[in-house]
């Protein structure tokens, strides 16, 4: 169909519209990590002891491991001495209002449609905006704390809340986890906290905006949230970055607790620059988030869709630890041009009566590779687990791979486990039929690809749904098959 | 690994004096490998639940100046497959069985016998096919087995010859002391050509240890058709390490059946190539597993072409503290279009102990393709339990039924219809424990 | 101006494979068409070049609609230019709900139009009124397009977008196969309640039964890649008594 390859090439084009930078003085830390830049960090934040402590037996750690290569991609060797460990816009520090942050960042924000000013917003989502190695601004944080729920950046609640960081960092993403989390425990410079307390449910979404804007830095930030008994959170998260030509670094950790029948909800729309066509730059963004349903009848539930990136490693997952809890995965991730992901969840069931579902929906065009790689384990003691997974890859244009990887360790016999798996492309016959009724082909992708990626947008709540239906179309931009 | 090293560079002359210059000529080049890269690393990505290393550790004898095993297998196996007219070899060991007094029933042309003697009676053809598919260079275990390598099987069908009666061949492990089998085959099915070969394994002594180490080379040329069954009967305290390689060309057709009854420990690989347009590959594989028996099946069918299908199938019973390890890939390479692939993998854990580790991929590099897999592991559907229950059934011969009906979908990929009976009767008698050793071909117990 | 399509020694064919050999038909507003024929005689294939499949290739011949060479469109151009196919195997396209299917193409139709977006609102009253001319369920609009739809409401689903988009030529490929006697009867009411003297109609079928309920002006035998007769109504009935045997 040399139509639809025209159309291919057209959707393929899209441009990434959140790459300009920000001009803001900014202050860096020189190149490279040692155990002196680790205590600097340490020190521009004065962190208590213990916290020092803490980065210190992650970097010593993280010196004796290699970068790991099993992923299905194709990757330089990042010359981790080469990269910046601490950005951050001066001026910052005990922030009291919003006048007070540097107008070209709101600025930014404004342009990346992030509210800051909490009067004007009516979507009711609290927000903390996290740019380069910082937090800059946490809204509605007064509102928030007269149900007893603590938002705020992770400098903060090390400061405020030691108790509940002492206890929980690091419970469910232990620096030894792995490489990137190892160092991002060493050299992490900010985040977000969340605390639900026992019987709240939040009454708004909780939402963490990241951007790096700083050149040659990396971007290490922790989150974690807490999630007491029988309470509710649903959190958002977004993050874009400019268009660079070098490749800069995002290792985040993003940890959940959720105990005795709490529900956390997490979405992602991540959205970091992807390079450009030719491959050059772009994110390289290897994070590790776990969540441990600790509780009985408790349940995490990741939702990302995955459009950015020049390359992906990242595996949200679950530990189901209490009885009859729950976890979800519900992910779209597109690559297109030269971007590589390797994505997908693991699912421990350790609990009785325990149930996961994964639903990921791959889409590859142009010459990328994307790939879903699953682990579903269940453990001796996981009476009547169950698990079902659905993989579909959808493939657009004959020089993109859809790859998928599900790995399965079953040792109980009262178990379920089931994985399904397909591979397809637009079917001409769906596009001729738009055409037909006057949708041009263009729309007919993007209809046909939405609607195949639609059981997972329908998880994410309602701004972000519709942003992520946009971006679906913009990255897609181009690549009909 | 290092004893094998030493062993080699004190016995090089001994393994080698006895065969043809052909099957010598690579043991240097896989002694290179072997020295670098051993055995595959155990928790390697494709060697997560095998360790071969540990498997080949204790002290194992093998047979280099061919000493006579006392048995005459033409007498031990009077009943092969009944209704089933065969062609029947033997293999002691890792020696091909020669007997003068066999009737051959094979058209012209074909050969059917000794590694060793193929290599010496047409050397070139069998270095244009002998270790093509199976590099030494890539694979550790090839290079042990072409180090070793002293006698085997080997299948010739030249152009256009259909063999009509199917060829069974059984590989005897017999022995007083622990023991390591290497043994090689090598089949070639020319343009056109047609043949079927079931080859099963059985364990002889019961005591010792035994290794065995195959490496299988089949060349399946254009619009020529092959049929390979397997069957594993062998003991607990036997190991089987095998890789099966197949090249396909255009417009050929070949089954592959394996079926893991009784065993050890069992690793088998297969790597499956489709090189030319239209060729069609169907593989299966069974393994019913109990006490402590582990089965690890790792498959690669590679789509190189377009317009070729793959369908796999995989199930596996588990029982006791039985191991189960499945990892199939499936690669379909760029401009592979139009490509069918289907895989599954189905499992049933029938106890607490037992463990099924299952990764099945795929690897898509083309777009207009139609494939799929599926993998569920579970447990006995309890509604069809509970209803056989209630029409009378007593729950034991219900479950027994259902795990019977589990595999019959793999039974039934079996192209020849006496072995297809047999292994019905097999499994069945598998499932109620009837199942000692060989009892499907032994008529005298020893 | 009266004429609407005017086809003249239209050949067209299908991986090399010559189907149609040589039509020549005009269809004037407000009038009503009847293709017949044999299988394989190359209705279904006349009905796809009209509406620009591309799987078909026109050898030869020229097809004048509202004036302009329809060939030369594409084939949304030739949605909007008020042409429509009923399918006769509706394709189903899972996740796009038929509410979010039927507003983009109602809105590519007004902007090519040179009109505004039609507002939600209005956009469901429409639909709310169309749906009602084929009895189709409220529940089958809520979902994914002709997922999970039967044969009859595969069919039901085209003649409401044939409502919903309002074409100047519909063509309906088939559309009494697979129907009970029921469904037939709302599908033809549907088509009648959508006739007006500005538009016409092609209906093409393998039996007279569906002229029972949708009254032809003109019918045509397809054999062979040819139209070998043309008459009136009557000339159906004739066909259903004498099959098509004679002629050949």
């Amino acid at each position: 169909m040399d139509d639809s390859n025209k159309i291919l090439d057209q959707v393929t084009t899209g441009e990434y519209k959140y790459g300009f930078s920000t001009d803001v003085e900014t202050e860096y830390f020189p190149k490279g990590v040692n155990e002196d830049i680790v205590k600097a960090i340490s020190a521009k934040k004065n962190e208590p002891e213990w916290m020092l402590e803490f980065r210190l037996k992650a970097f010593r750690y993280w010196q004796t491991l290699e970068m790991p290569q099993w992923a299905h991609l194709k990757m330089p060797e990042i010359d981790f001495q080469d990269i910046i460990y601490y950005a951050a816009p001066k001026k910052k520090g005990g922030l009291k209002s919003l006048d007070e942050v540097d107008p070209e960042l709101l600025a930014t924000f404004a342009k990346l449609g992030i509210p800051l000013h909490e009067q004007k917003i009516f979507s009711g989502i609290a927000v903390d905006a996290v740019i380069d190695s910082v937090s800059i601004k946490t809204t509605f944080k007064e509102s928030l704390a007269e149900k007893g729920i603590i938002f705020c950046s992770f400098s903060e609640a090390v400061e405020h809340h030691p108790d509940l960081i002492k206890k929980y960092m690091g419970s469910v993403v232990p620096y030894k986890d792995n490489f990137y989390a190892a160092l991002n425990s060493a050299v992490f410079s900010d985040g977000s906290f969340v605390y639900i307390p026992k019987g709240v449910r939040c009454p708004m979404e909780l939402s963490t905006y990241f951007r790096i804007n700083a050149i040659n830095t990396g971007q290490f930030e922790r989150t974690l949230i807490v999630a007491d008994d029988d309470s509710y959170v649903s959190y958002l998260e977004g993050c874009t970055a400019p268009m660079r030509d070098e490749n800069q670094l995002h290792a985040a950790i993003v940890e959940i607790v959720a105990m005795d029948r709490a529900e956390v909800k997490y979405s992602t729309v991540q959205n970091w620059y992807p390079g450009n066509k030719q491959g050059k730059g772009g994110v390289y963004n290897f994070v590790t988030k776990r969540g441990i349903c600790k509780g009985e009848s408790s349940k995490i539930s990741w939702t990302q869709v995955e459009t950015g990136s020049a390359i992906t490693w990242k595996y949200p997952s679950c530990i189901l630890k209490g009885d009859n809890s729950v976890g979800e995965f519900y992910s779209v991730a597109v690559t297109n041009n030269h971007q590589q992901a390797d994505t997908g969840t693991k699912m421990i069931h350790i609990g009785k009566n325990t149930k996961s579902r994964i639903v990921s929906k791959g889409i590859s065009a142009g010459l990328s590779h994307n790939s879903y790689r699953g682990l579903v384990r269940v453990m001796k003691g996981a009476e009547g687990a169950r698990n079902h997974s659905q993989c579909d890859s959808l493939l657009l244009g004959d020089r993109c791979g859809a790859h998928t990887f599900p790995y399965m360790d079953i040792h109980n016999e009262t178990a379920v486990v089931e994985h399904e798996a397909t591979t397809s492309k637009i079917s001409e016959d769906q596009v001729f039929y738009c055409n037909q009724r006057g949708i041009s082909p263009e729309d007919a992708v993007g209809l046909i690809v939405n609607g195949y990626a639609k059981e997972v947008l329908n998880k994410l709540p309602m701004e972000f749904a519709v942003e992520a239906q946009k971006l679906l179309q913009i990255s897609l931009e181009g690549s009909v098959g | 690994m290092q004893q094998y090293i030493d062993f080699f560079l004190t016995y090089q002359e001994a393994i080698s004096k006895p065969c043809a210059a052909a099957l010598n000529a690579p043991r240097q080049l896989a002694f290179e490998v072997f020295k670098e890269i051993g055995f595959p690393k155990f928790n390697s990505e494709e060697y997560q639940h095998t360790d071969i290393s540990s498997l080949l550790e204790s002290d194992l004898g093998l047979n280099i100046n061919n000493l006579k095993i006392p048995i005459n297998p033409y007498e031990v196996f009077k009943c092969d497959v009944p209704n089933l007219s065969t062609n029947l070899y033997f293999m002691v060991n890792e020696r091909f069985y020669a007997q003068e007094e066999v009737k051959l029933s094979l058209p012209q042309g074909v050969f059917s016998g000794s590694l060793n003697t193929f290599a010496e009676q047409y050397p070139s053809i069998f270095s244009k096919y002998y270790g093509q598919l199976a590099k030494s260079d890539k694979d550790g275990l090839v290079a042990f087995n072409t180090l070793f390598a002293q006698d085997g099987y080997v299948l010739y069908v030249p152009k256009n010859v259909v063999v009509e009666q199917a060829i069974q061949l059984v590989n005897v492990l017999r022995g007083d002391t622990d023991t390591l089998a290497n043994r090689r085959l090598l089949i070639i099915i020319e343009e056109g050509a047609q043949a079927k070969l079931l080859a099963c394994d059985h364990t002889f002594d019961e005591k010792p240890k035994f290794v065995a180490s195959q490496v299988c080379e089949i060349f399946v040329a254009k619009n020529a058709l092959f049929d390979y069954y397997e069957l594993e009967e062998s003991s607990e305290n036997t190991v089987r390490l095998s890789s099966t390689f197949v090249k396909q060309e255009a417009s050929s057709n070949v089954v592959c059946n394996t079926i893991t009854l009784l065993n050890g420990v069992t690793r088998n690989n297969y790597h499956i190539s489709l090189d030319g347009e239209h060729a069609e590959t169907h593989l299966y594989g069974m393994a019913i597993a109990d006490k402590k028996q582990k089965v690890d099946n790792h498959t690669n069918i590679a789509h190189n072409v377009p317009n070729c299908l793959s369908n796999e199938l995989f199930k596996y019973v588990l029982d006791d503290q039985a191991v189960g390890a499945f990892s199939g890939r499936i690669l379909v390479a760029i401009d592979a279009q139009k490509t069918l692939a289907y895989q599954n993998n189905r499992n049933l854990c029938a106890s607490r102990e037992c463990r099924m580790f299952a990764k099945p991929q795929l690897e898509i590099y083309a777009d207009d393709v139609k494939c799929s897999h599926g993998l569920t592991t579970g447990q006995l559907d309890e509604t069809a339990l509970f209803y056989m229950r209630s029409r009378g059934i007593s729950e034991e011969e219900a479950r027994m039924l259902l795990k019977f009906a589990f595999t019959h979908d793999v039974i039934e990929g079996i192209r020849l219809e006496a072995l297809r009976d047999r292994l019905k009767l097999l499994v069945e008698k598998r499932f109620r424990g009837e199942l000692m050793k060989c009892a499907g071909c032994c008529s005298n117990d020893k | 101006m009266k004429n609407l399509l005017t086809i003249k020694n239209l050949h067209a064919s299908i991986n090399g494979k010559e189907i149609l050999k040589g039509i020549d038909l005009e269809v004037n507003k407000g009038e009503i068409h009847a293709i017949m024929g044999p299988n394989g005689s190359g209705k279904s294939t006349l009905a796809s070049v009209l509406v620009g499949h591309p799987a078909f290739e026109v050898m030869q011949g020229e097809v004048l609609y509202k004036g302009k060479d329809l060939l030369e469109l594409s084939a949304e151009e030739r949605s909007w230019e008020g042409l429509f196919l009923s399918f006769q195997y509706p394709v189903e396209i899972p996740g796009v709900s038929m509410v979010n299917f039927m507003r983009t193409a109602i809105n590519e139709q007004r902007k090519y139009k040179g009109l505004e977006p039609v507002s939600a609102t209005d956009f469901l009253k429409l639909m709310r009124e169309k749906r009602a001319i084929v009895e189709l369920d409220s529940k089958l609009a809520n979902r994914a397009v002709n997922e999970g739809f039967s044969g009859g409401e595969k069919k039901r689903n085209e003649i409401f977008q044939m409502a919903m988009l309002e074409p100047s030529l519909a063509i309906l490929d088939e559309t009494d196969s697979g129907l009970d006697i029921d469904a037939l009867r709302i599908v033809a009411k549907g088509v009648n309640a959508l006739r007006t003297s500005e538009n016409a109609c092609l209906v093409i079928t393998h039996y007279q039964r569906l002229l029972d309920y949708i009254k032809p002006d003109k019918v045509h035998v397809l054999h062979n890649g040819k139209i070998v007769k043309s008459g009136g109504a009557e000339l159906a009935h004739e066909l259903e008594e004498k099959g098509y045997d004679w002629l050949k």
